[in-house]
């Protein structure tokens, strides 16, 4: 049998739609663990990561924070949080802040430090004030780039929440760690597929969301992204 | 921490650092063994590389965890069940990381060499190649950083690997295990990475003779891209 027939055959039965543990509430719990991270994060990143860009200080440890990041293995932080912290939301929500940051922080710093010094010239010499000059020029500009990090942060957050079921949390990926732990490969193939969908659901409309803000001049930038 | 704990599972730190590294330069390495010819054919043929570019964000996006499900069935508890998605996510680095550096080679050295009497072949090993390593080994850092830390997860399925110290650590409330298992991942990642630019500076000896001063950059952030954007 393949993994779609799999997942097919478990997706399809009833009982697994009803419920306080029924699909549709995992995957609201899994969508509002994501978002509330998420916003934590770009809360933290983005105007960290602005002010970095714009004054350059600290740009040495935006960098070094950017490469050792993803040497740093989920499962270890949730397990070490779970551990030191006990079963509180705390447990998950800082583990999935903590990696939701890097990839925010330093596409807003990218973003803001790399925009065309001829343009911020032409800002101040046309009489905008500091302020004026990050706000109409060096914010619109970053935006490409404040996007891409923040999808990249929500990719990496959803399938951190979804790990983050193996210390007790909510959501789809309990489907998999359940069904791993009673050998019910049809439940884990189910719960890895409804996964599946809401990354690429979730990353289509982060492509919706840039088309929306991005000014449209400066849409063929990290078109790649 | 219980220090004592080290010295006594000597043999199993090592058992599971050597699992693990396996778990995470094997992907790199065959990422970069298919990343180079499809990046060149990405090259060529203009008209592939968009196509390449958004299965690679796609499949970017998607878990790691979900990916080794996906293939159990197939290739069931093995290594071969996490390696594959980790040469996937390694593609997805690498091959943006080839055709920008193969586009980074300057029109004149590409007519100086052609002027030379270069084939197109000998051209593209001899010059564009070694032109575009920098920027290879850029997106082979990541990659291999990226497949040592993500290989820990494959231990939820089963698969060996440092991983099994989060595992084992949450099951017996033993903060030293998980301890060890996060500081060897992080340190094995770090040794790779400093292994790639030892290697870059060896393969690129031109570049240190300019004396600049290297700028620190950040490397590709996230999703893959092309350069400038």
């Amino acid at each position: 049998m393949s993994f779609l027939s799999y997942a097919w055959d478990w997706l399809r039965a009833a009982a697994q739609w009803h419920g306080s543990d029924g699909i549709p509430v995992r995957i609201l719990e899994q969508l509002g663990y994501s978002a509330l991270s998420l916003l934590i994060a770009a809360l933290i990143a983005v105007p960290l990561g602005v002010l970095i860009g714009h004054t350059g200080r600290g740009a040495v440890l935006v960098v070094n924070i950017a490469n050792a990041w993803r040497a740093i293995p989920t499962l270890g932080l949730l397990v070490l949080a779970v551990i030191t912290l006990g079963f509180s939301p705390l447990a998950w929500l800082i583990p999935l802040v903590v990696l939701g940051i890097p990839p925010i922080l330093v596409n807003a710093y990218e973003g803001v430090a790399g925009v065309d010094a001829g343009l911020k010239d032409a800002a101040r010499g046309m009489g905008m004030t500091p302020w004026q000059q990050l706000r109409k020029v060096e914010l619109p500009a970053a935006l490409p780039l404040i996007m891409l990090g923040l999808r990249t942060g929500a990719i990496f957050v959803v399938a951190t929440a979804t790990i983050a079921a193996y210390i007790g949390l909510g959501g789809l990926g309990r489907y998999i760690i359940d069904g791993l732990a009673t050998d019910n490969y049809g439940e884990v193939a189910g719960g890895a597929a409804l996964v599946v969908l809401l990354a690429l659901i979730v990353q289509f409309l982060f492509v919706g969301l840039r088309r929306l803000v991005v000014p449209a001049g400066l849409r063929n930038q990290a078109r790649a992204g | 921490m219980v220090w004592s704990w080290i010295p006594g599972n000597a043999a199993v730190i090592r058992q599971y650092t050597l699992d693990n590294a396996l778990l995470g330069i094997v992907p790199a390495l065959l990422g970069l063994v298919i990343s180079v010819p499809l990046g060149i054919a990405c090259v060529r043929w203009r008209w592939l590389y968009p196509p390449v570019l958004s299965t690679a964000s796609v499949l970017y996006a998607l878990p790691s965890l979900a990916l080794f499900i996906v293939l159990i069935p197939y290739t069931g508890l093995s290594d071969t069940t996490v390696i594959i998605p980790l040469t996937l996510f390694s593609l997805c680095v690498l091959v943006p990381n080839v055709v920008d550096g193969l586009r980074s080679v300057p029109e004149p050295v590409r007519q100086a060499a052609t002027a030379m009497g270069f084939g197109t072949l000998r051209r593209l090993v001899r010059v564009e190649l070694p032109i575009a390593v920098p920027l290879v080994i850029a997106g082979l850092r990541v990659a291999v950083v990226s497949s040592i830390s993500l290989a820990s997860v494959g231990q939820l399925i089963g698969v060996y690997s440092l991983g099994y110290f989060f595992i084992d650590g949450y099951q017996r409330d033993f903060p030293t295990e998980i301890f060890v298992g996060l500081v060897l991942i992080i340190a094995l990642a770090l040794v790779c990475d400093l292994l790639l630019v030892i290697a870059r500076r060896l393969l690129t000896p031109w570049r240190e003779t300019r004396r600049r001063r290297e700028i620190p950059r950040v490397m590709v952030a996230g999703a893959p891209r092309a350069a400038g954007a």
